[in-house]
């Protein structure tokens, strides 16, 4: 990213004379597309696969390959894992499997990773931006020293093979194109839920390709201690919710809102909040929708209160079906939302969750079906 | 012990204006702040030194006017501030970035004493990366422990530390070895309000400001627009939807024939979720 401390103003929109391409000699040969397939605690996080979903169709116009890679203890996770990157449509996968990797810490992912790359060259590697992506992604780059763009929105290759990888900054006000013009491999992180997911296909396993780890336990500073698993607390399921009720600084008062949190109950939904609500303490930041919170791709979202800053629009435009309940017909979320009522959330939440208790209820189900 | 804060002055984002024809950000009367997510790890070092004792020192690589963001950790009671300014980082990248602050911090170390923890907040708020403390710490060969959200224990003699990690599924306990870079999570903090001492003493503290030689940095093709191997080729500003939302009209009806209609509406562009929503009989 190239929008940093003391760069007054961002670069102009047009193209600068600064852009040379010259990819030094021994980058040359760097070819194929990686996808860091994260599995953690036995389980492969989606947005691996929503990833191969769009390395996929990078790798098909570049005419190369599209890997998986697979990094943990051995066992079954890492099969099933290599499985999976296949099923969304790896031809190729990279295994490393060790004692050492059975839960994340950054010193041994980061020398099996870059030790991989130096190895076998990708030209393009895509890392989700999760907290262990992020963690994971930043010491790669930095250790091979190269481009790392954070949380794309868009992944597309131009005439030259290039990797052009577009993010919102400026909290999403602006967006930005960018390019790892000398360097490889070319790496990218996206936000969960901000790619679609590819269909899965039973596609028989292929090519895998192991590879060790030339790390040792002693030289690992970091030692894991337990892990508290969220099953335990009242964190969400916000990003993967097939339904999303939000609140907004509309709703007035953090008692009003309870009135988001009965319309979720009553229809199955998670609910979440604007940035505004988590700065004043009313929800817990898990539960933030928006360019700094979660990213949600819901099949219904009903925005309630909710004025639609640009920050909170960044994180809601992949939702199939956008409600926005507001008193200002001049609010911007109008702008993007599919339907409108300009009304008081307040009042009408009772009303909305009544409607939907009585049509949802099993008795009135009944009728419909009779 | 001694501690360094990395922090940041950057637009208040809530007023970001965009320049219709230009798409260059408007600063011009927009306010700076310190990074939000930058005070959490500001708190968190100083909480750490009122109960260790030593020092901390706050850094910030930026304009001249960034001395305004220094000022302000002084007067939150960091006890020094490092200014590493240089028209040579301008248009650095995340690597660039953590390259020249490295080097600040190095040079930090031998001034004024090796740190313990260097502190970043987890992200910044106008360039949302969260990569420039994992450079850091790499460049540094720091420990490195992101998304801090407790520092459980820290033993100075033992060199130990023990802290809470937030991941994807939950918390990571882990224990470690100083010296480390941590990112620091939101919330994890109350923010303190700076003594009128703190106040008194940040007026009148001199801030160290050191240019890239100052700060030790010999190789310049490693800053700036040079030493980025990313490049921003465009800016734009995202397309805006051509058709509003469809109002449902909202005028003499009363609230349930409103929740009625709209529900219509929703079940006809999604027959799908008919059958789908679940109804929760405890409601």
């Amino acid at each position: 990213m190239t929008l940093t401390a003391n760069q007054e103003t961002p670069p102009p929109a047009v193209g600068r004379a600064g852009l040379k391409k010259e990819l030094p000699e021994q980058f040359k040969d760097y070819r194929h597309v990686w996808v860091f397939i994260e599995v953690e605690r036995e389980n492969v996080h989606p947005v691996s696969f929503e990833l191969l979903g769009e390395g996929r169709k990078l790798a098909d116009k570049l005419g190369v390959k599209l890997a998986g890679v697979v990094l943990g203890p051995p066992g079954d996770a890492t099969q099933h894992a290599i499985a999976e990157a296949f099923a969304y449509g790896a031809d190729v996968a990279y295994l490393v499997e060790d004692p050492l990797l059975e839960d994340y810490r950054n010193e041994p992912f980061t020398k099996a990773l870059t030790n991989l790359v130096a190895t076998y060259q990708p030209e393009i590697l895509l890392l989700g931006a999760t907290t262990l992506g992020r963690d994971l992604a930043g010491s790669v780059a930095t250790t091979l020293l190269t481009g790392l763009t954070a949380d794309c929105t868009e992944l597309d290759v131009d005439a030259d093979g290039s990797l052009a990888a577009t993010r919102p900054t400026f909290g999403g006000s602006l967006l930005c194109t960018i390019y790892t013009l000398n360097c490889r491999p070319q790496m990218a992180t996206v936000r969960p839920r901000v790619m679609a997911m590819p269909q899965r296909m039973n596609k028989p396993v292929g090519c895998v390709i192991q590879h060790g780890v030339p790390m040792l336990e002693e030289e690992i500073v970091t030692k894991v201690l337990g892990f508290l698993s969220d099953v335990q607390s009242t964190n969400s399921n916000l990003a993967y919710a097939d339904v999303v009720v939000g609140g907004g600084l509309g709703l007035g008062t953090s008692e009003n809102l309870k009135l988001v949190k009965n319309l979720a109950r009553v229809i199955g939904a998670e609910y979440g909040c604007s940035r505004p609500l988590v700065q004043k303490g009313w929800m817990p930041a898990d539960r933030q929708i928006g360019q700094t919170g979660k990213t949600i791709r819901p099949k219904l979202y009903i925005a309630a209160g909710i004025s639609g800053a640009i920050q909170h629009r960044v994180g809601v435009g992949g939702a199939d079906l956008i409600v926005a309940i507001n008193t200002d017909p001049n609010a911007p979320i109008f702008d993007f939302a599919h339907v409108g009522v300009v009304t008081d959330a307040i009042r009408f939440l009772p009303a909305l969750t009544d409607v939907f208790t009585q049509r949802l209820s099993p008795h009135s189900r009944d009728k419909l079906a009779n | 012990m001694h501690v360094v804060v990395c922090i940041k002055q950057v637009p208040d984002s809530a007023q970001i204006r965009v320049h219709p024809v230009t798409n260059t950000i408007m600063r011009q009367g927009v306010p700076t702040i310190i990074n939000p997510y930058d005070l959490f790890a500001l708190e968190e070092a100083l909480r750490l030194r009122d109960v260790h004792g030593g020092e901390v020192t706050a850094l910030t690589m930026g304009p001249p006017m960034a001395e305004d963001s220094l000022r302000k950790a002084l007067t939150y009671g960091a006890d020094r501030a490092v200014l590493l300014t240089d028209r040579y980082f301008a248009g650095s990248d995340t690597l660039a970035t953590s390259f020249a602050l490295s080097q600040a911090i190095a040079k930090i170390g031998e001034t004024f004493g090796a740190p313990d923890i260097v502190f970043t907040g987890k992200q910044t708020i106008d360039g949302d990366t969260a990569q420039v403390g994992p450079g850091i710490a790499k460049r540094l060969d720091l420990l490195q422990l992101t998304y801090v959200s407790k520092i459980s224990s820290l033993d100075l003699d033992a060199r130990e530390i023990k802290v809470d990690r937030r991941s994807e599924g939950g918390i990571q306990m882990l224990h470690g070895k100083l010296p480390c870079l941590i990112t620091m999570l939101e919330g994890t903090n109350e923010i303190r309000r700076g003594s009128l001492d703190d106040a008194l003493r940040a007026a009148r503290s001199q801030i160290v400001k050191w240019s890239a030689a100052d700060a030790g940095i010999e190789d310049l093709s490693k800053c700036g627009l040079r030493g980025s191997p990313t490049v921003v080729k465009r800016v734009f500003a995202p397309t805006a939807r051509t058709e509003k939302a469809e109002q449902i009209t909202t005028t003499d009806k009363a609230l349930g024939d409103l929740a009625d209609e709209l529900i219509v509406e929703i079940f006809a562009r999604q027959p799908a979720l008919e059958h789908e929503l679940a109804f929760d009989a405890s409601a």
